[in-house]
């Protein structure tokens, strides 16, 4: 109980709300960076799964580009962007963390993409062909559509290892929140590095649930109702593309 | 200048990057081969244990429905917390300095969600009729669990272990933080003295080591459902 209070006395002490290292600079700074992030992940994670989904082509590197940068260590990508020198300083640090979280970020968004586009039904896309429907307009209008809840659950991956690693961007060059975090570490200060964590917590948390509303809003109103699983926080089995499925296994065992 | 020069030569001649890769990691491979050890070590526990907890955990979710929200939702919650923070708060108890419980506590936190939610995936996607023929053969409840449904689930524990393994073979590097670090040492030493080389050396030998890894799950899950191997290829034949 002692600890808690010391944590709850350091969290409501006003010294660390002001200036340029108190808490609501550094939670504003590690959200921008952050955001920033997230959506140039969309844009060219989303970007390059849509132009795969859509012809095909590279589904090799698509549906294993999440899995092979799992084991990345992203601290060993920040450390490499912060010592290169002709990015270590530009614009305060930022680049080079941006960059780095932004390799972490985009296999993710990349591969739920593509796998949304192709679970799309081949025979509503058939049919919209028939229809009519250009090859953009398809993209545009049917496979998209059908393909988002797929991709905001890539977003949401992708959002949840970016904030996770945006605090590893203290050690390196970008001051946030990890800063309070890592200095208590280092010095065996467990109440700042306690008071920093549940600041970070309450930033993924926003993050997280920003993200699950945006995912409850997207999901076309007929698939709404039959839930796949997964609650406000994380969506569904990680990981589940590349698994056999049980079906597969009894039907080859009998 | 002095450092416009160094960009240059790593840009230009890669072969001889290469060559210092090679040449730095037998000069110094003995600090290497500790790190590497401690990585695999805190990796193999991180997953050994939340294989143990996670699987049973997942089968009385299953079994007791009304014990489902809570379990995922407390892993789920353990997800969310980035792992330094996770360090932070768990380690103020057991202690910060290269202490492997404060890393487990986190690592095996990180494996909960993902090995949980997979097993409850796989047991979810067991065919109804499967069930039901085995509880015509007079068998409980808890046996059809345990002898229908939680085989016909392991292809999804197996996918679950793979991507559990790579996150935690990717986390093992924050350790550094509280001490330990196994090739986050190596990228904590280039970090200091701004050298590359540790840095990637430490990156090459994480990849390989989470690809080592995997071909060794895939391995195993043939040997223990082998079933899974022969309908992937009945499904090429056909």
């Amino acid at each position: 109980m002692h600890f808690i209070n010391e944590v709850w006395a350091y969290l409501t002490d006003g010294a660390n709300w002001t200036g340029s290292t108190g808490f609501p600079t550094l939670f504003y700074r590690q959200f921008i960076l952050s955001l920033a992030v997230i959506i140039g992940a969309v844009l060219i994670g989303g970007c390059i799964g849509l132009v795969l989904g859509h012809t095909g082509r590279g589904s090799l590197v698509a549906v294993n580009a999440a899995n092979a940068f799992r084991a990345v260590p992203s601290l060993a990508l920040l450390t490499i962007l912060a010592i290169v020198p002709a990015i270590s300083l530009k614009w305060g640090g930022f680049l080079a963390a941006f960059i780095a979280l932004l390799v972490l970020a985009v296999p993710p968004i990349l591969t739920n993409t593509y796998v949304g586009i192709r679970e799309v039904d081949a025979d509503v896309r058939d049919a919209a062909t028939a229809m009519g429907l250009t090859g953009s307009q398809v993209l545009r209008r049917v496979e998209l559509p059908l393909a988002l809840p797929f991709i905001v659950a890539g977003i949401r991956t992708a959002a949840i290892e970016v904030v996770a690693t945006s605090t590893l961007a203290a050690y390196v060059s970008y001051s946030d929140l990890g800063t309070p975090l890592l200095a208590g570490l280092s010095v065996n200060n467990a109440v700042e590095a306690t008071s920093a964590s549940l600041m970070i917590i309450v930033l993924a948390a926003l993050f997280a649930i920003g993200i699950g509303l945006i995912q409850r809003v997207v999901t076309p109103r007929a698939l709404r109702t039959k839930r796949r699983g997964g609650n406000f926080l994380v969506s569904g089995p990680i990981g589940k593309v590349a698994s056999p499925t049980a079906e597969d296994a009894l039907a080859a065992s009998t | 200048m002095h450092r416009n020069a160094n960009g240059c030569r790593a840009g230009i001649v890669p072969q001889v990057l290469l060559g210092n890769l090679i040449g730095w990691s037998i000069t110094n491979w003995s600090e290497i081969q500790a790190d590497l050890v401690q990585h695999i070590e805190l990796t193999f526990i991180a997953v050994g244990i939340g294989l143990c907890i996670a699987v049973p955990l997942a089968l009385v979710a299953w079994r007791y429905p009304i014990t489902r929200a809570p379990f995922v939702g407390f892993s789920s919650v353990l997800y969310i917390i980035p792992s330094v923070a996770l360090f932070a708060i768990v380690g103020a108890y057991t202690g910060y300095i290269a202490s492997y419980l404060t890393a487990e506590i986190a690592l095996v936190g990180y494996t909960l969600l993902i090995l949980m939610w997979n097993t409850l995936a796989g047991l979810a996607a067991v065919p109804p009729e499967a069930k039901e023929a085995s509880i015509a053969l007079g068998y409980t409840r808890t046996a059809t669990l345990w002898r229908v449904e939680l085989p016909l689930a392991l292809p999804y524990i197996f996918a679950g272990l793979r991507v559990a393994t790579s996150t935690v073979v990717g986390l093992v590097t924050v350790t550094l933080f509280i001490g330990l670090g196994g090739l986050g040492q190596l990228v904590n030493y280039g970090f200091m003295a701004s050298f590359t080389t540790p840095i990637i050396v430490a990156l090459i030998l994480a990849v390989l080591l989470a690809a080592i890894c995997d071909l060794a799950w895939v391995g195993i899950e043939r040997l223990v459902v082998p079933w899974s191997r022969s309908s992937r290829r009945a499904t090429v034949r056909a």
